[in-house]
Order: structure tokens, then sequence, then C-alpha cells
């Protein structure tokens, strides 16, 4: 009967002693174990605390039978992307170089899941270092998508979106840089939010490229992703660029209709290329929200064509500085050499695989000498632009816009080897990313079987906007989401 | 603009990364043909705009020097490789002897 709670009401359960939070997280071991969540399997999980997580359990019975305030997460299990730092299990990043590395400080979003109650029960699989659309770049082998094993999870939070998926956990903690919480959640058919950047600490969250960045939280439904956000939201002393803007209650306005809110169609989004049958999905989700009272206009947003080739100039050249740390010195991997170059060289070499040596190689050629001005500094331009053509549309009086999350479904694991074709993944989330506004997808029906995503964008710090319209067009959908 | 295979040497010595020789034309080709897709940004009329490093309008936010005391979950004893009075010890760079049999 558990299985199919929310994450809320299961919490309110175990606050009241009718379920305990033993049975639940057992439960969920029992399902990872079921569906073969591990490297045998899915491999969507790379580690688990099993013993962990029932003594926190047990902690949480223990204050509830002492007679302490519920907990919004008390003892619901969650997992969390490989890269965002626990002091029990490795912050591998899905490499070879932080392969054993176990964090000594603990990520303040992991803090604050534990705070509210939340267990952390494993650590997922992703992209080495959140670079890819696949989870296919993992060291440790590519995770697979638990609706169809054939196919890729979605990535870089490939891991996490797969365990969400396949029942294992309610809300999953992923990053993004460029989509990679959406994009995972339409191809896994699950909710998935970017916050504003700024809104969520990004205090022990392994750095890739530091201007985009952001936590993100899975759902297995708005629901669930609501309580999650707003379970981490917040300023954080231990990072600066998280802004200290109040924290709205993103479930408050769950049961709201859309009366006066006005949703925004960016023509670029749809282009004639699109998959017809995604694009009629998410013109079908636009007429049910506008069954529900929201007006819905054509935007545009014009320099979205220009998305990719920035954001792959961008990402790359800020994790070009910000993977130079590891050395062979401070952390993880070394690998011995006579002279101090070398150790550098055959270190970083034999740790990071091709598609990080690629970024790297990348992102220090845009900042070389004589290629700065070309490459990185036109991008930071048309960055800009690209900013500027969100504010243009929220300035207008477009409360929301609504586009596809991915051209695609899910594709079959091992079928995209161009890493060009791999970057056009991103091409309708990179954008958000860019311009720092909040995002999240949901899933609004199914091509060949498989989940396709629909994609909310709302203004800074507006994600109360964005639940509403999500909560909204999921009670609108029904079953038809999974159809 | 095109990277050559001496450009791909030059970066990956800047990026302290060891390239194998024979990998080196795979690598320029794959660079190529990502750069070849960001030219369509030279074509962009940018004058109007300045460069952004951040998302906020308020630019990058600073706080005063000397930061906060991170919290860690074990003594610095207990991830250093070593100590000595107070400071961290890494390990020493491998002699030629040694060299193929420490790796860490």
């Amino acid at each position: 009967m558990e299985a199919t709670l929310s994450a809320a009401e299961l919490a309110k359960r175990h606050a009241l002693g009718s379920v305990a939070p033993a049975e639940t997280v057992k439960q969920a071991f029992a399902r990872a174990s079921e569906i073969r969540a591990g490297p045998q399997g899915l491999n969507a999980l790379l580690s688990t605390d099993r013993e962990a997580a029932l003594g926190a359990a047990d902690e949480v019975s223990r204050l509830h039978r002492e007679g302490n305030r519920p907990r919004p997460l008390a003892g619901v299990p969650v997992v969390v992307k490989a890269n965002i730092a626990t002091l029990t299990m490795p912050t591998s990043c899905g490499s070879r170089i932080l392969e054993h590395y176990v964090s000594p400080f603990e990520s303040t979003v992991v803090t604050r899941l534990r705070a509210a109650g939340a267990i952390v029960i494993g650590k997922t699989n992703m992209d080495e270092f959140a670079m890819g659309s696949s989870t296919e770049n993992s060291a440790f082998g590519p995770a697979k998508n638990p609706l169809d094993p054939t196919r890729v999870p979605g990535g870089s939070s490939g891991g996490s979106a797969a365990c969400v998926a396949a029942g294992i956990v309610r809300i999953a903690l992923g990053s993004e840089t460029g989509g990679s919480v959406r994009q995972p959640a339409s191809f896994c058919g699950v909710v998935g939010v970017k916050p504003t950047y700024g809104r969520v600490s990004r205090y022990g969250l392994v750095a890739f490229a530091s201007s985009l960045d952001q936590v993100g939280v899975f759902g297995r439904t708005v629901d669930d992703a609501a309580l999650g956000l707003g379970a981490i939201a917040g300023r954080d002393r231990y990072d600066s660029t998280s802004a200290d803007v109040p924290v709205d209650d993103y479930r408050a306005l769950a049961d709201r209709d859309l009366e006066g809110v006005k949703i925004g169609r960016p023509r670029e989004y749809f282009p004639e290329s699109l998959d017809a049958r995604i694009r009629d999905r998410c013109d079908a989700s636009l007429e049910l929200l506008r069954g529900l009272g929201a007006t819905v206009r054509d935007v545009s947003l014009p320099h979205t064509e220009l998305a990719i080739p920035t954001y792959y100039i961008i990402a790359p050249a800020e994790a070009s500085s910000n993977l130079a740390r590891f050395d062979g010195v401070r952390y993880g991997l070394r690998v011995n050499a006579p002279a101090l170059r070398d150790m550098y060289e055959r270190t970083r070499s034999e740790g990071f695989g091709p598609e990080v040596t690629r970024r790297i190689l990348l992102g220090t050629y845009v900042l070389s000498a004589g290629y700065y001005d070309a490459y990185y500094r036109k991008a930071q331009e048309v960055r800009a632009l690209i900013a500027d053509d969100f504010r243009r549309v929220f300035d207008s009086g477009v409360n929301v816009l609504f586009t596809p999350t991915a051209p695609t479904p899910a594709f079959p694991l091992g079928t995209r080897s161009d890493p060009y074709d791999m970057y056009l993944s991103d091409i309708f989330t990179a954008t958000a990313n860019l311009a720092g506004i909040p995002a999240l997808s949901l899933p609004v029906g199914r091509v060949d079987g498989m989940p396709v995503g629909g994609q909310v964008m709302a203004s800074h710090f507006d994600e109360a906007t964005l639940f509403r319209v999500a909560y909204a067009l999921e009670r609108a959908l029904g079953e038809d989401a999974h159809r | 603009m095109s990277v050559t295979e001496d450009e791909v040497r030059h970066v990956a010595t800047l990026a302290r990364l060891g390239l194998d020789e024979s990998r080196i034309p795979t690598i320029a080709a794959e660079l190529n043909g990502i750069l070849a897709h960001m030219e369509v940004l030279s074509k962009v009329d940018t004058s109007i705009v300045g460069p952004v490093t951040g998302v906020g309008a308020a630019g990058t936010p600073l706080r005063v020097d000397g930061g906060n005391q991170i919290p860690l979950a074990r003594p610095r004893e207990a991830f250093a490789p070593a100590m000595r009075d107070g400071l961290l010890l890494v390990p020493r760079l491998a002699t030629h002897e040694d060299v193929d049999v420490e790796t860490a």
C-alpha cells in the first residue's frame, strides 16, 4: 500500500506511527534489489549504506516517540547524485579520479534533507563530472532506463531519475548545468525541477561550471518535487552565490486553478523539425492549461538557436578551471611519476574519461591566448542576449513559458557517437541555465511507449508559479501523462 | 579557425593532460567538428551588450574576507595523508627507482 503514497503522506504516516520508517527503508532496498538497480542491472545506484539508513530510520522513530515536532520528510528515503557530498558514501562524480573519495564534509542540501527527516539510502550513477546527456559517460558503466533497459535514462543525473522511475524512492537529488535534471526526468517519466540560480546552496556540490550549476530535485509527482525543493531551498552562509530571497511554500498553490495566468508558447521551441508527436503532446497540454483558465499566446525568444554553441563554450571553459584541482595532490587518484608535471599529466590522463578530457581541452582552448575574444568573450555576450530574451517576455506580462523538455524521447544505448549530436539533447533546456531562471519538466504523455516531458519555465525566484502550473497540468492530465 | 595538432598538444600541456600521440589527430578532428558549430556566434551582433559572467543582475556576490569555519565531519588528521607540526604532508614524488611500482 505504501508504494503508492506521496512523500508527504508517507512522512505523515511515519509521524503518526502507522508506518515504521525502518519498514519503508527496507522496502526501498527490497525494491532496488527486485529491479536490480545495481551494477549488474540498471546500474542506477553506485553505492548504498543500508546500515546507516536503518539507523537513521530508528532515529526518526525515536524522535517521534519522544514527542518531537513532525518533520516534512520524516523517514522518507532519498537518493542523491554522486557529485553531492555525503559523509559515508563515495562522492565519485562517476569518475575514476574520485572513485574512492569520501568527503570530509557534508553538502548543505544533504544536511537540510536530513534535518527535514529524509534518509539518504544511496548515491546514484551519473555522467562523469556531470558531462553528458545519457549517463553513458560514467566510468562505472552506463545506467539504463527502467522503462526500457535498452535505452538511456538521460543524463547527466540519469541514475537519480531511474531510481525515482523504478519506484525505489519518491524523491532524489540531481544537479543541473544545462538540463541534467529536466532531460532525464523527461526520459524516465518523472518530475524534475531546476531552481533559480542561487535558490539552492551549491556547497558540497562538486563544481562543473559554477555560473550554471544548481542542485535540482526529482519527484515521482509534482508534490514530491515541491516538498523536496522546499526542504533544501534558501540562503546558505557557506555559498556566497546562494540568494537571500524568502522561500515560498511551493505546495500552497497545489489546488488553485490557472485563472489570470499568462502562458507563453515560444515558437523557437516548436521548430518544423520537431517530432510531430512531441509537438502534439505539448500542444494538447497547452489546451488543457487554457481550459484551466490560463491564457496562452505565442512568444519569441529569438536567440534560442545560439544556446547550444554558447553553452558548450562557457561550460567547458569553467570546467577546465574547476577540474584543475584534480591533480593527484589533494584528491583521489594519484599516479606517481619522476617529476611533478609528469605526475599531474599521468594522474589526469588516467583519471579522466574521454568526454571530460574533450571538454577540458575545449575549455582550455577557448580560454587560451588568441581565442579568448573570439569564443569565450563572444559567448558571454550572447549569453546576455539569451537572458534578455527571457527578461523581455516576462516583462511583457507572461508568467510562464511552456515547451517540450527534449527534442526526442529516450534513445537506445550506444546510438549517439558524435559529441555534438549528444549536445543537441540539451537544446530546450540549456537556455534556462544560461539565463538562471527556474524550470520544471513533468510527464505529458508517451511516444512509442516512452515518456515525453513538458517544460514549464518561470522568471527568477518564481518557483511558486512554476509549481502552480505544474500541479494544475498534472491534475488535468491524470493517467494520460503516462500513456 | 581550425585547431591544428600542434595546438592540441599545446592546449593539453596547459591543461596538464598527457595525451597519447596516437590520439592527437582524432582529438583535433573532434574539436574542429565541435568548434565549427560555434562559428555561428561570430555572426551575432553583440555591440549593444556587455559580457555577463553570472546570471544575477547584481553581479558576483561578495562576502567578508575570512569566511566561515567549514565544519568537518572528521579532524583534518583523519583524511590527511600525513601531518607534521600542524601542516599537511602530501605524498612525495616518486623517484626513478620506484615509479613503476608506486601508484596511489
